[in-house]
Parts: structure tokens; sequence; C-alpha cells
């Protein structure tokens, strides 16, 4: 075999094997989307098969979905998008002026402090204390409420983390002609500095709403109500079988991805970035 | 209104104080600090308070010494934790070289990388609970179901998948293993582009072949990526607990053979009411994890951690 041909066969089964874990990436989404038509009966007698049985094809369990007498998956998906939309305000907010604080101001004494701080933070996982931040949860009156849900993890290390490093790149001659112009440290940080750090708050959006949309451990935990419980926690609850719990549960998981998937198709590399920017850089 | 608000900011006071260069850095970090004692040192002092506590309820609290740390000497609990570290090691040995393969593989030219690469990366964008619903029912023991019909192509089964122990262990790593190839290809793959590609050509040139040179060139420039996942793969690794939940649909797993050493500490406090008991559990791990810190620290310096 000549080399180009002995090029073209390797490349060939390189291809073939990204495809293999293409479609093993994809395959998922596909069986929930076929389930998802089909009674919670179904899954019950057979699980999920490989014969999509189109056959038995409904529609019944997106109406139940959405009935209130049926079921409270509204309920949980407004929860979702507003515990989502709080998090991922409140948290740009704070997690920007710490990261930029430590970032710029490098003659602040206790900065390395503080940074040290953070990284503990992200080095001990959170499941470690969720009793006593439930105990502090029902002492200060959030539990079960959406503050008890947002508050405990607004100030996100990780982008806390990210802003710090965003913020070592930035030009600090600004903040002197800043100055000059009259503008406090605030307002340095807000007219000035904010705008050039827009690519870090978008990758930072998408980590910290992404984590919220899809958090688990924290809301089943300080949750309790079934009205106010997020997407994931709700359905959570449908995986005993008792009921129509099967007939909500795999439209109820379709309706809750299928939405960021078509956020991402839209803008793929912002959320790769977004995603990924706890790695290494600098 | 306007101009109060003006000589608010422009007063004595607000020069002089709030904005001197001393004092903006400290207002600056506030929020971390409000939130890293609020929510991080109390809780984290009260984790290790109540371990030598028994809680019924509020104000019915009485500290019994270790008992409870006696009492974890259980064979639950030991079957937590060699559950969490089974799947924590099955992780990396997947979760770190497959990666890295797919990812030199996406870095060639020509195999169409940008479109595997969006595509693989897609499993992250779920909730564990939506993966763990489709492979809850994917590994269904019905004979029909998707996985015992794969197995069956080659004469096995049908395995009772969530029933067994090993079956189990193959479930929780295969819902990981879906959820992270794409996240961690994405890694390799940004420091894959960082190496030289002239490196290569003078390698080529002295007549290197393709396994020498990732062996000589890719692997070296690969390190530091390479224990980050490491370290972000044991850290979810130990703190497992809702891929286990999702498949399951309950903290507790019929014979023990899901559950995890958080889904022990959750099930003790909030199905049980043990509080004190759950957060001795806490404590073992905390104390776990922080080895695993100083062994990180020791071998590799500073390291940083991801999201989770």
């Amino acid at each position: 075999m000549d080399s180009i041909s002995k090029n073209k066969a390797s490349k060939i089964s390189i291809i073939l094997v990204l495809s293999f874990f293409a479609i093993f990436a994809l395959l998922p989404f596909y069986f929930l989307i076929v389930s998802a038509f089909k009674p919670g009966v179904e899954m019950i007698r057979h699980g999920i098969t490989l014969n999509p049985h189109f056959e038995k094809f409904t529609l019944d369990q997106f109406k139940l979905l959405f009935d209130p007498k049926e079921s409270n998956y509204f309920y949980w998906y407004r929860n979702s998008l507003l515990y989502t939309g709080v998090q991922t305000v409140l948290g740009l907010v704070l997690t920007s002026m710490v990261g930029y604080g430590l970032g710029v101001y490098t003659r602040y004494k206790y900065r390395n402090v503080v940074f040290i701080m953070v990284l503990l933070v992200m080095m001990i996982p959170v499941e470690i204390m969720i009793l006593p931040l439930y105990k502090e949860m029902v002492s200060l009156k959030m539990f079960d409420k959406i503050w008890g849900v947002v508050l405990p993890f607004a100030v996100f290390p990780s982008a806390v983390f990210f802003f710090r490093q965003y913020s070592l790149g930035l030009p600090l001659e600004l903040m002197d002609s800043g100055r000059i112009d009259g503008l406090t440290e605030y307002g340095i940080f807000v007219r000035i500095m904010v705008p050039l750090m827009k690519p870090a708050f978008g990758a930072m959006a998408i980590l910290i709403s992404m984590n919220s949309w899809n958090a688990v451990v924290w809301p089943m935990v300080v949750l309790r109500s079934n009205k106010k419980l997020t997407i994931p926690i709700g359905l959570s609850t449908l995986i005993t079988p008792y009921g129509n719990n099967y007939d909500l549960l795999m439209p109820g998981a379709v309706l809750a991805v299928i939405p960021i998937i078509i956020l991402f198709m839209l803008n793929q590399k912002a959320f790769i970035e977004g995603l990924t920017s706890g790695s290494i850089k600098g | 209104m306007q101009k109060s608000s003006s000589s608010i900011l422009s007063g004595k006071f607000f020069q002089k104080y709030l904005n001197s260069q001393n004092v903006v850095p400290f207002i600056f970090v506030l929020p971390f600090l409000i939130s890293f004692v609020l929510f991080f040192i109390y809780p984290l002092f009260s984790t290790f308070q109540m371990s030598f506590q028994e809680i019924h309820g509020f104000n019915d609290v009485r500290y019994i010494g270790f008992t409870n740390y006696k009492n974890l000497l259980n064979d639950r609990f030991l079957s937590a934790i060699r559950v969490t570290m089974t799947y924590t090691f099955w992780t990396i040995v997947i979760l770190v070289p497959l990666p890295v393969i797919l990812s030199v593989f996406l870095n060639l030219k020509h195999v169409g990388a940008s479109f595997f690469k969006p595509v693989l990366f897609i499993p992250q964008l779920t909730s564990v609970i939506v993966a763990g619903i489709f492979f809850r029912f994917a590994f269904s023991d019905t004979p029909d179901a998707l996985f015992n019909t794969i197995v069956g192509f080659f004469g096995i089964g049908p395995v009772r998948w969530l029933k067994e122990a090993t079956p189990t262990m193959f479930a929780l790593v295969t819902l990981c293993v879906w959820r992270w190839l794409g996240v961690n290809i994405v890694y390799f793959l940004s420091a894959l582009q960082s190496i030289p590609r002239e490196m290569y050509e003078v390698a080529a040139i002295d007549g290197a072949g393709p396994v020498r040179r990732f062996l000589h060139i890719t692997l070296p420039f690969l390190k530091p990526t390479i224990i980050y996942v490491t370290t972000i793969s044991v850290y979810g690794g130990f703190a497992m607990f809702s891929e286990s939940y999702a498949l399951f649909g309950t903290a507790r797993t019929p014979g023990e053979i899901g559950s995890t050493m958080v889904g022990y500490l959750y099930q003790q406090a909030f199905v049980e009411a043990r509080m004190g008991f759950g957060a001795a559990a806490g404590v073992v791990l905390f104390f776990m994890v922080m080895i695993i810190n100083l062994i990180q620290l020791k071998l590799f310096g500073a390291f940083r951690r991801g999201d989770y």
C-alpha cells in the first residue's frame, strides 16, 4: 500500500471512531424524544427499546404535562426560569465585583489572602456542608424559598476566579484617566471596565445559568413544596412508578433539555467557551 | 434628587473613606467575604460540631462524643466508601486517556472537527436527572430494553442492570462518561492547539513516527491539562451522588450497590433524620478530600478547580 492510500485509510478509520462516539453522544436524545410520545406504561413494561414502536405514539402525555390538575410541570418550568434568571444576574454582579477587586487593586494588602479563600471554597465539595446549610436556611427563614436556592451560591467561586484572571489583563492606565476625569473608583468599574469585560460576562452568564438550570443537590435539599421545585428536582420526584408519573417523565425531560440545545446550536462557541472556562488559563 | 445624590458622592466622607484606595478593594470583595463567612466557614464549622451531637429537632441536641464516628464503621458506610472509590477510579481510567486520544484525532486536518466537537459536547447540556432518566430506562432489565438488546447481539444477558453491583457500576460510569467526555475533549483540544506546529515538522524530518511524536511532544504538552482533568474527576467522583440518585430515584439503592458517601450522608440526614450521624459522614469525606488536596499540592504545586 502506498503512503497516500495508507493515509486515506487511517483517516477513514479515525472518522469512523469519532462517528461512533458522536452516535453515543446523540442517541440518548433520539430515544428520549421517541419515548416521550409513548404512554408511560410502555416504560414500565419494556424500558427504552431499540424498536421505536411508532404505532404506539400518542400526544396524551404532553396534554397531561400542562394540565395543572395532573402535574405541576408548568410551575417547575416557571420556577427554573425564575431561579436561573435571578441567580445569573445576581451572580454576575457579585462575582464580577469581587473578581475585579482582586485583579485590579494590586496594592491591596489582603488580596492574596482573599484569593486563597476563594481557592479554598473551590477545593471543598459543597455536599459536605449541606446539612448545616439546610439548618441555616431554616433559621434564616429561607427554606423552601427562592433566596434559599439562590443566595448561598450567588458568589460562585469559579466565576470569581475567572473574572479575576480576566481583570489581570485590563488596561490599568484607563483607571488613572478615569480618576482625572473625576470618576470614583466605582464609576471607573461601571463605566469603563465593565464594558471592557463584556466577553467575560458572556462566558460567565452561560456558566452560571447552566449550573443553575441543571442544579440537583442543593435545590433538592432546600426546596420542599412540589409547586416550588425546579424542573430537574420535579422530574426526580417522578422517577418512582406511581400514578401517572411515567407518562410525565419522558416528555418532561425532553422539554427541559430541548430549549438549551436550541440555544446551544445558535451559539455553540460561546457555550463551549463558557462551560469550559474553568480550565487552566494564563 | 440628582443634586443631592451627587453631593453625597462628592461629599467629604465619601471621598475620604469610601473612595479611598484602602477601602475600595475591601468593598469590592465584600460580597465574597460575607458569603464566605455565612455559607462556608459557618457551615463547615457546624458540620464538625454536629458530628459530635445527637439531634432531634432544633432544641433537642445532645453531645455524644465520638459515638457517631464509631457507628460509621458499619457495612453500609464502608460499602458507600467502596462504591465512591471504585466509581472515581473508573471515571479517571476512562475520562482521561479516551478524550486525550479523541482530541488528538480531532486535532488532525480534514476529520470534521467543527462537526464532531459540538456534537460530542451536547450531553453536557443536560441535567444529570435528565441523563439519568434515559439511562434508567435504557438499562431496564427487560429483555427488549436497549442495553439488553445490545449485549444480546454478543450472546450475553438479559442483565439485571440496576439490581446487581457490577452492572450498576457500569451504568453509573457510562452515565458519567456520556456527560463529561465532550468537556474533557474540549480541554485537551485547546491544550493541543497551543503546541507549535513546527515542533511536529522538525520531529517528522528527524524521522520520528506518529507514536514517538505523540509520546515525546504531545504528552508533555498535555501534562498540565491531564493533571487538571484528573483533579476535577477526583473531586467529582468523591462528591458523586446525583448520578446515583438519578438512576435509582432514591438515595438508598437496593443492597447499597449504587450508594455513595454523599448518598449515605443525604439518606441519614434527610430520610432517617439522623443529622449528627450524617454530619460525621461529611467530616470523613472532608478529610478524604483534604488528603487528596494535600497530595495534589505536594505533587503539582498550585492547582485550580473548575466547575462541577
